[in-house]
């Protein structure tokens, strides 16, 4: 066996195991290893699926060696726990589902499966997804491997994490107002939210049912476009999963690059870089531009004028479907039930008081109050029409260019505990991301340069269902910088495991 | 003194005949074991998602067509959100804001012939809930999951409704559209169909409602009418007090006929209704319509204003046949055979319907057939058997109902009437003669005595004389006395 790596792009590991270098199963062990030693300390995953790793792993290798094996055959790869994972704790980061054992298959953990994917594990995440830091865990905070009293971002942070970390070169995330681009900008890192309905929402735990969105992370464009093919088409078992064609994602996986027209036009939103406080982030960005300018991207000022409403508008219609969509945990037919419940009311009050935590309390009450009677109007009704506004500017602006660049988080990581007593401060930290989750829009995060040792991230944004010219722009960006390529210097040199 | 008019509006929940559940593909079959018929869909469980069955849409498209409501090109779905232990989601999902059908109206044959203008206000589709189950486990309630899911369309009608007999015809009427459309299976103790009423009073005259109540969950015709009548009986009892009536939920309880509160509304409930982001809209295609009004059957008016045309019925006759579209299956086969509507309808009112009934069998399965009694009412009709005679036939046919042939009943029962004057002049010579005084008093005018010889001559033919025949023939035979 070869010395493997922890930061190897997924093709360079598809070619040691298709010219054996290392099989399938020393393969995974060497991610497991590196979770065993690295993960006490940064608590990126709630579970370790060692079994069933082993066994997809010995699998995989009997594929490799009959010939049959496919662009992910072997890949190690890990599933943020809101997946459901048939006969494996899916906890959604909740005391309530802490004792979920999911009786059934997710759609995308069937196919990473079938594409030949070898599970590690199930990464930490906020709370039912609501977070944008990963402290909203019942399985604790997450590290942020390029400085360990950060927060790696949220809600997919253990995946981001375990990415950065090198414990795994791929993981599955879902964005709802951010929740793959913010963690993979703070963890310098790739993270693709993709158009709303590619990817099937079956056996993903429901947090706000039209916006979320099952994605990919991993090191580069390359890596995620092979994960994304995988995962992404139509699903009848979700009524909102699109039925258009998913060719153009296959032919990226496979390296067929679509070409990008001359003259190829980005905009520059000026309501978000206006929003940016941070000079030293706008000038990550201007060198961003200037090195597209490069590859022949012209570059235009566009306005979005109704960005400073999205969080607003976010937190009422993501609170409101998540009022109804959590009220399935009343602690009868599984998750946490409160011990010996005097009646009725009591089982209810105490086992949801007790399986929740206080950002789930705070989204449910909020949710729950703009859809009542006599606030539904002036909350709920009001943000749809918002919304649509948003998603009728987005269309407005994408006749005159075919993508759109920017920030994708207003600063850098923050440390833990920063802004967990503030709620309205948390939120602002969705201020980029959340207006593409409303009109529904593919939007990916590529690391762009660093601040104060910390990853920064450009935000690409296309219309919909316009993947592969997202990517592939993002991809042309990667082959002219390594952003993408630095790795924190402190988590491979701590213990040195599988070090060449 | 007051009098006062009742207003009624129903809402009936029809439960659509498919084969699986509404927005699962768990199966809908009735009676199995609980919750073995709940998928992941229905148990709730984290992730998973409804998908719209499409055979409901197809079956509210066909009643929408029926009632000649308007469809609704894009019908959406809402969650109703509340928390009870057989509502696994803690929302239903129903049709708020934009049902699939919209108005419509039916004409409402009543038994005595009048018919009335009832609008119905939409119609719905929603999946039904679990069931609780609290007797069999002591301190504990047990949950059923078989039921959730299950796709109902909900019937709304305007207050159109006046007494409580017209709330029952009114469900009747729905109980046969539903199955003529074959959409639901009709089963009321299955749970099949179950209505709620909104009863109210006012004084007649008056132009505003009254304050309603509620009576839920009502699935027999008897219970409706009867828990309707007790309403009304309440209402008027408060309000001729001085009272009011309360707006409120109410219960009714057959065992002791009466109806309870269940809940008030006067703090109204807030479903904080909102479109349900799982589902997109539906759309209904031109197509679809076009093709479901070409395969609409004939509807029970038609067929009630056909029964009064073609063949001449009663309206009560109409009205009672068209209650049932398998009786009129039989009806009409057997008028084919026996070319007498009005007969043949007497006979499956009458006879065939109490057999029936007595035997707790559907009208499809009877073991009478349509052809026995064709047989029967054409040896009526040429004389072969008296009415009184044919009523025996039916009762043997009843007994033995596979083997006999209506005319090998009749011969092995002996009941060919006598219509050899010859025998008969015999009979009528010999009662003569053993009635003398009768004989003389009819001589003398009492023409009433007339009719006991009438009946002496009957029972000395044992009942297979022609009783007009007899009377015929003493009539002349006195004239020579």
């Amino acid at each position: 066996m070869k010395p493997l790596k922890p930061f190897q792009s997924v093709a360079h590991i598809r070619k040691g195991l298709l010219s054996g270098d290392f099989s399938a199963v020393e393969l995974a062990g060497f991610f497991l290893q590196r979770i065993q030693h690295l993960d006490p300390e940064l608590n990126s995953f709630i579970t370790v699926t060692h079994d069933t790793a082993l066994k997809q792993a010995e699998q995989a290798d009997r594929q490799l060696r009959s010939g049959s094996a496919e662009l992910l055959t072997g890949i190690p790869l890990a599933h943020k726990d809101i997946f459901l994972t048939e006969g494996i704790k899916t906890s959604c980061g909740s005391r309530m589902l802490n004792n979920f054992i999911a009786p059934y298959q997710s759609t995308v953990a069937a196919r990473t499966a079938e594409a030949g994917c070898v599970m590690l594990g199930k990464t930490n995440m906020d709370e039912f997804a609501m977070g944008s830091s990963n402290e909203n865990s019942y399985f604790g905070a997450v590290k942020n491997p390029w400085k360990p009293d950060c927060v790696p971002g949220g809600s997919s942070g253990g995946s981001a994490a375990a990415v950065a970390a090198g414990l795994t070169p791929l993981a599955t995330g879902t964005d709802t107002g951010g929740s793959i681009r913010q963690p993979a900008a703070f963890c310098g890192l790739t993270g693709l939210k993709p158009t709303y309905g590619r990817v099937s929402r079956y056996g993903m735990v429901a947090f706000a049912s039209s916006l979320d969105q099952g994605g990919a992370i991993g090191h580069s464009v390359e890596d995620i476009s092979l994960l994304l093919a995988a995962m992404a088409g139509f699903d009848p078992a979700d009524s909102t999963s699109s039925q258009k064609s998913c060719e153009s994602l296959q032919a990226f996986a496979r390296g067929e690059y679509p070409a990008l027209e001359d003259g190829l036009k980005i905009g520059l939103p000026r309501e978000y870089f206006n929003a940016l406080t941070d000079t030293g982030m706008d000038e990550l960005f201007q060198q961003a531009r200037r090195t597209l300018e490069q590859t022949g991207v012209e570059f235009v000022d566009i306005s979005l004028p109704s960005t400073s409403a999205a969080v607003a508008v976010y937190y009422v219609i993501a609170s409101a479907e998540a009022s109804t969509n959590l009220s399935r945990y009343d602690g009868v037919r599984y998750g946490h039930r409160c011990d010996s419940p005097v009646d009725l009311e009591d089982l209810y009050r105490r086992s949801r008081g007790e399986g929740f935590g206080s950002e789930v309390k705070r989204r449910i009450l909020t949710g729950t109050y703009t859809l009542s009677v006599g606030y539904y109007d002036a909350y709920y009704v009001k943000a749809q029409k918002v919304r649509r506004l948003i998603r009728d500017e987005f269309n407005q602006v994408f006749q005159e260019v075919d993508a759109i660049l920017a920030p994708t988080t207003p600063s850098v990581a923050f440390p833990i505990g920063q802004l967990s007593d503030d709620p309205i401060q948390m939120y602002q930290q969705d201020a980029f991301t959340t207006p593409a989750s409303l009109a529904g829009l593919p939007a990916l995060s590529v690391p762009c340069g660093f601040l104060q040792q910390l990853p920064v991230g450009l935000q690409l944004i296309g219309p919909h269902f316009s993947e592969p010219l997202v990517m592939e722009v993002a991809r042309r960006y990667q082959t002219h910088t390594d952003w993408h390529l630095q790795h924190p210097a402190s988590i491979a040199g701590v213990t040195g495991i599988g070090e060449a | 003194m007051t009098t006062w008019e009742t207003v009624i509006g129903l809402e009936i929940h029809v439960q659509l005949a498919t084969r699986s559940k509404i927005f699962s593909g768990a199966s809908t079959a009735f009676g199995a074991e609980p919750n073995s018929q709940a998928c992941p869909v229905d148990l709730a469980l984290p992730g998973a998602l409804p998908v719209l069955n499409e055979a409901a849409v197809r079956m509210a498209v066909t009643f929408g067509l029926a009632i000649g409501a308007e469809i609704n090109r894009a019908p959406t779905f809402d969650r109703k959100n509340y928390f009870y232990p057989d509502l696994p989601k803690g929302y239903q999902i129903t049709q708020f804001a934009e049902p699939i059908v919209g108005r419509g109206s039916i004409l409402l044959p009543l038994q005595d012939g009048e018919v009335r203008h009832i609008g119905i206000t939409r119609a719905h589709l929603e999946e039904d809930a679990g069931k609780s189950l609290h007797e069999e486990y002591s301190g504990l309630t047990g949950i059923d999951l078989n039921r959730a899911g299950m796709p109902l369309l909900e019937i709304v009608s305007e207050p159109d409704l006046r007494s409580a007999a017209e709330a029952t015809a009114y469900f009747r009427y729905f109980h046969a559209l539903v199955r003529y459309l074959r959409i639901c299976d009709g089963k009321l103790n299955e749970g099949s169909m179950r209505c709620d009423a909104n009863v109210s009073l006012r004084p007649r005259g008056q132009e505003t409602f009254g304050e309603r109540t509620e009576i839920k969950n009502l699935n027999s015709f008897r219970f409706l009418e009867r828990a309707i009548k007790h309403e009304i009986d309440r209402q008027q009892d408060l309000l001729e007090a001085g009272h009011e009536v309360v707006r409120e939920t109410r219960l009714y309880d057959s065992e002791s006929d009466e109806t309870r509160s269940m809940r008030s509304k006067e703090y109204s409930d807030d479903y904080r209704y909102f479109p349900e982001p799982d589902l997109l809209p539906v759309r209904i295609e031109e197509s679809l319509i076009q093709e479901l009004s070409q395969t609409l059957p004939e509807l029970p008016e038609q067929k009630y204003q056909r029964y009064l045309d073609k063949f001449q019925l009663s309206a009560n006759q109409a009205a009672w046949l068209i209650n049932d579209p398998d009786t009129t299956v039989f009806f009409e086969s057997l008028t084919k055979l026996s070319g007498e509507p009005r007969e043949s309808a007497n006979w499956i009112m009458g006879n065939l319907s109490a057999f029936l009934n007595k035997q707790e069998l559907g009208i499809s399965r009877s073991p009478i057939t349509p052809e026995q009694l064709a047989a029967l009412i054409a040896r009526t009709r040429d004389g072969t058997i008296s009415k009184n005679a044919a009523n025996r036939v039916f009762d043997r046919l009843c007994q033995k109902p596979d083997t006999s042939d209506v005319d090998s009943v009749i011969s092995e029962l002996g009941l060919e009437q006598i219509n050899d004057a010859g025998e008969l002049d015999r009979i009528v010579q010999q009662v003569l003669a053993e009635n003398p005084e009768q004989v003389s008093q009819v001589k003398s005018g009492k023409e009433k005595v007339l009719g006991y010889l009438i009946g002496q001559v009957m029972q000395a033919s044992q009942g297979k004389a022609n009783p007009k025949q007899v009377a015929d023939l003493l009539k002349s035979a006195l004239e020579r006395v």
